[in-house]
C-alpha cells in the first residue's frame, strides 16, 4: 500500500475514534461542560493534560527548532517542562481547593472585583488566541503535505472535527478525546525515534542513543555532530550561541508562562480531590517528559541525517523527500556555483530568506526562485525548520506506515490543544463575562447554550488564523507564554501566598505586565523588526524572554500599589485561609 | 441550658478553634518549608546546572554527553518529574499527620 493511502486510513481511523468518544461522553450540564463534573481520574487527567499541553509546536516544530539551534534549543525543553513543578507546588492544589470553574473566577473572587475578573478575561483571551493561531498552521502543514489537499481545506476539516467534539462534549468530551489523542501522538512520536535510534546508534532507547556511539564506529554521535556543524560554519551543536542572560530569561518566561496558561490550569479543576490535583500534575509531567526527553534525541538524529543525505549530492539524485517538501515550498535550492550539487552550510541561502517560487524549473529540475541568492555565503539550501519532525521518517527511509502514523500524531497534537484552548475561551465568555458580569439572571441551560455558541465563534476565528497564519508556529506560541507569565501567573501566585494584596494592586500589576510585555514584543517583532538584535534589546533580553521581565514588573507594581490602598476585606482573608488548609 | 454549661461550652469552643488555628499555621509552615526546599532544587538543576554553570560542567563527560549539555536537554526534565513525586509523597504524609492530629 502506498504512503498516501495509509495516511488517509490512519488519519481517518483516528478521527472516527475521536468523534466516537465525543458522542459517548457528551456534556449535559455546565458542570460537565466546564470541568467534566470533577470526576476525572488523575491518570486520565494526566494524559489529557499532556495532550492538551503538547501542541503542534511541541510535536512538529520543537525538535526541528532544536535540530537547528543545538544547545540553545534547551530553553524549550527546560521551559516547557519546568513550569509543571511550579504548577504542582504553587498553584494546582490551591486552585482545586478553591473549586470554581475558571481562572478568572479565582481572580475575580480573590480580588473581590469585577474589574479584576474582566482584566483576567482579557489576558486569557489574548493568550489563548495567540496560542490557538499556532495550532492551526500546524494542521494546515500536515494536511497539505501528507493528504495533498489545499491548506485552507485542511484547516476547515480540522475545525469541523474540533467543533464537533468541543461544542458537543465540552470539557468531558474533550478530556476523554484527549486521552485517546495522547496515546496516538506519543506512539507516533516514539516509533520513528526508536527506529532511527537503532539505525544510527544501535541503541533502542533514543534518550540514551543520542549520547551513544554511531553504529559500527567508536565515535560519539554528538562529537561527530559538533565536528560536522563547525566545519559547515555553524556553531558547534552542543555549545550555546545566545548569552546566558537571554537563555535564562527565555527559560524563565516559558516556565512561568506554562504555569500561567489558563487551559493547563483549568485541567486541575476537573479532578475529584485536592490530593488528586497534585497527582495529576505529576502524571501529566511524566507523560510530557516521555516526549520531551525524546525530542532532543530526534533533533540530533535529524540534523545528522539531514546533512548526511543532502550534502554534496547531485540534485537529480536527491532523495524524494527533498523534492516533496520543495514542491510545497518548505525547502528550496539555488545552485549558486552551478555544479548541480547541493551544498548546505551556515547563512541564508536567499535574500529575503523565504523563497518565492516561479512556475518554471531549472536545468536540474529544481523549482526556480525569484529571490536573488545571498552571495555573502555559499549555502544553497533553504529549509523550513517546522518540517524536520515530519520529514525525519522519510529522511531515515522508514516504512510508509510510520510516516502515516506521524501525520496522524501531528494532527492529534494540534487538535487536542486547539480544543482545550477553545473551551477555555468559551468558558471565560459564557461564564465570566455573561453569567458572572453582564447577564447574571440567565439559567444554567441558557449559560450552556451561550458556552456552546461562544465555542463555535472561537472555532471560526481560530480557523481564520489558520487560513491567514501569522509567522512561525513556535514564535507565535512564545508570545502567548510571555503574556501568561507577565499577567496571569503573578496574580494567581500572590493571590494564594500574599493575603495583603488588594484589588488595586492586582489590577495595576496585571495591566502593567500586559502592556509592557506586549509593547516590547510588538515593537521588536512587528513595528521595528529590523531592530530585532541583541544590541537593541533591553539588557540583551530577546522578545521571547521578555515575559520574565514583565512578570517582575507585575510583582513590583502590584506590591507598591497595594501598599497605598486599604487591605482586602475579612472574607477574602478567610477564603485564602481556607484554600491553604488541606 | 444553664449559664454554667453555656460558659463551659464557650470556653471549650474557643480552645478548639484556637487549637485549630494553631494547627493550620503549623501545617502551612511545613508546607512552605517543603515547597521552598523543592523549588531550590528545581532552580539548581535547571537554571543552575543547565544554564549558569552549564559551560563549566561541560568539561565532564558521561558517555557521549557533556554534563552541562545533558542537564540542559535531559537531566533537568528527569529531576522535575522526581521533584513533583517527592512533593506528592511529602504532602500526603503531612495531610495525614494533620488529619490525625485534628481528629484526636
Amino acid at each position: 500500500m502506498d504512503t498516501q493511502l495509509l495516511t488517509y486510513i490512519f488519519v481517518g481511523v483516528s478521527f472516527a475514534l475521536y468523534i466516537g468518544i465525543a458522542i459517548w461522553s457528551r456534556a449535559s450540564s455546565t458542570n460537565e461542560f466546564y470541568i467534566a463534573g470533577k470526576g476525572v481520574h488523575p491518570i486520565a487527567n494526566g494524559m489529557a493534560t499532556a495532550a492538551d499541553w503538547m501542541s503542534a509546536a511541541s510535536f512538529i516544530s520543537m525538535a526541528g527548532l532544536i535540530a537547528f539551534l543545538g544547545k540553545d534549543g534547551s530553553v524549550y525543553l527546560m521551559g516547557w517542562t519546568g513550569g509543571y513543578v511550579l504548577l504542582a507546588l504553587l498553584l494546582a492544589p490551591y486552585l482545586r481547593k478553591f473549586g470554581q470553574y475558571t481562572v478568572p473566577d479565582f481572580i475575580g473572587t480573590r480580588y473581590y472585583s469585577h474589574t479584576a475578573r474582566l482584566v483576567a478575561v482579557i489576558c486569557l483571551i489574548f493568550v489563548s488566541f495567540t496560542y490557538v493561531a499556532g495550532q492551526m498552521r500546524g494542521v494546515g502543514i500536515v494536511f497539505s503535505r501528507f493528504l495533498e489537499v489545499d491548506i485552507n481545506l485542511g484547516v476547515i476539516i480540522g475545525m469541523c472535527i474540533v467543533f464537533f467534539y468541543a461544542v458537543l462534549g465540552g470539557m468531558k468530551g474533550i478530556t476523554y478525546t484527549q486521552v485517546a489523542q495522547y496515546c496516538v501522538l506519543i506512539f507516533a512520536y516514539l516509533v520513528p525515534a526508536i527506529f532511527i535510534s537503532i539505525l544510527m546508534t544501535g541503541n533502542p532507547i533514543p534518550q540514551l542513543g543520542f549520547g551513544d556511539t554511531l553504529i559500527n564506529t567508536d565515535i560519539y554521535l554528538l562529537d561527530k555532530l559538533d565536528k560536522v556543524t563547525s566545519e559547515l560554519g555553524f556553531n558547534a551543536y552542543t555549545e550555546n550561541t545566545k548569552s546566558n542572560m537571554d537563555i535564562f530569561c527565555i527559560t524563565a518566561a516559558l516556565m512561568f508562562g506554562t504555569a500561567g496558561l489558563p487551559h493547563v490550569i483549568v485541567r486541575f479543576f476537573t479532578v475529584p480531590k485536592v490530593s488528586d490535583a497534585r497527582k495529576s500534575a505529576g502524571y501529566a509531567l511524566i507523560f510530557i517528559a516521555i516526549l520531551y526527553s525524546t525530542a532532543p534525541a530526534v533533533s540530533a538524529f535529524a540534523r545528522m541525517n539531514f546533512i548526511d543525505s543532502v550534502q554534496e549530492v547531485q540534485y537529480k539524485e536527491a532523495p524524494s523527500w527533498f523534492k516533496n517538501w520543495e514542491s510545497i515550498g518548505l525547502i528550496a535550492w539555488k545552485d549558486k556555483n552551478n555544479d548541480q550539487l547541493i551544498q548546505y552550510s551556515s547563512g541564508n541561502a536567499l535574500e529575503g530568506i523565504k523563497p518565492k517560487f516561479t512556475n518554471g524549473t531549472g536545468s536540474s529540475g529544481e523549482r526556480l526562485i525569484i529571490n536573488k541568492p545571498d552571495i555573502t555565503n555559499s549555502n544553497e539550501v533553504y529549509i523550513d525548520r517546522d518540517i524536520m519532525v515530519l520529514a525525519n521518517p522519510e529522511i531515515a527511509q522508514l516504512p510508509g506506515w510510520v510516516i502515516a502514523l506521524v501525520a496522524a500524531g501531528a494532527l492529534a497534537a494540534a487538535l487536542s490543544t486547539a480544543a482545550g484552548l477553545l473551551l477555555v475561551i468559551s468558558a471565560s465568555i459564557s461564564h465570566d463575562l455573561l453569567k458572572k458580569t453582564f447577564m447574571p439572571q440567565i439559567t444554567e441551560k441558557q449559560e450552556l447554550f451561550y458556552a456552546r455558541c461562544s465555542a463555535a465563534v472561537a472555532i471560526f476565528i481560530a480557523g481564520l488564523f489558520g487560513i491567514y497564519p501569522p509567522g512561525f508556529v513556535a514564535q507565535v506560541v512564545a508570545f502567548a507564554f510571555g503574556l501568561a507569565a507577565a499577567t496571569i501567573f503573578p496574580a494567581l501566585l500572590m493571590g494564594i501566598f500574599y493575603k495583603r494584596l488588594n484589588k488595586e494592586g492586582a489590577i495595576a500589576g496585571m495591566i502593567s505586565g500586559l502592556l509592557i510585555t506586549s509593547a516590547y514584543i510588538v515593537n521588536f517583532k512587528f513595528i521595528n523588526a529590523q531592530m530585532n538584535s541583541s544590541d537593541n534589546w533591553f539588557l540583551g533580553i530577546s522578545p521571547e524572554g521578555f515575559g520574565f521581565v514583565g512578570m517582575i514588573i507585575n510583582f513590583v507594581v502590584a506590591l507598591v500599589v497595594s501598599y497605598f490602598f486599604s487591605r482586602p476585606p475579612d472574607d477574602v482573608y478567610q477564603m485564602v485561609d481556607k484554600i491553604r488548609q488541606p | 441550658m444553664s449559664n454554667n454549661t453555656l460558659c463551659l461550652f464557650k470556653i471549650l469552643n474557643n480552645y478548639y478553634s484556637c487549637n485549630n488555628k494553631f494547627m493550620h499555621n503549623n501545617y502551612w509552615r511545613s508546607n512552605l518549608k517543603i515547597v521552598s526546599i523543592l523549588l531550590a532544587i528545581w532552580f539548581l538543576v535547571s537554571f543552575g546546572f543547565g544554564i549558569i554553570w552549564s559551560d563549566f560542567l561541560d568539561q565532564f563527560q558521561i558517555g557521549g554527553f557533556k554534563l552541562g549539555f545533558w542537564f540542559a536537554q535531559q537531566g533537568s526534565i528527569y529531576f522535575f518529574v522526581l521533584l513533583i513525586f517527592i512533593y506528592i509523597y511529602l504532602m500526603n504524609k503531612l495531610d495525614k499527620k494533620y488529619k490525625d492530629n485534628t481528629e484526636k
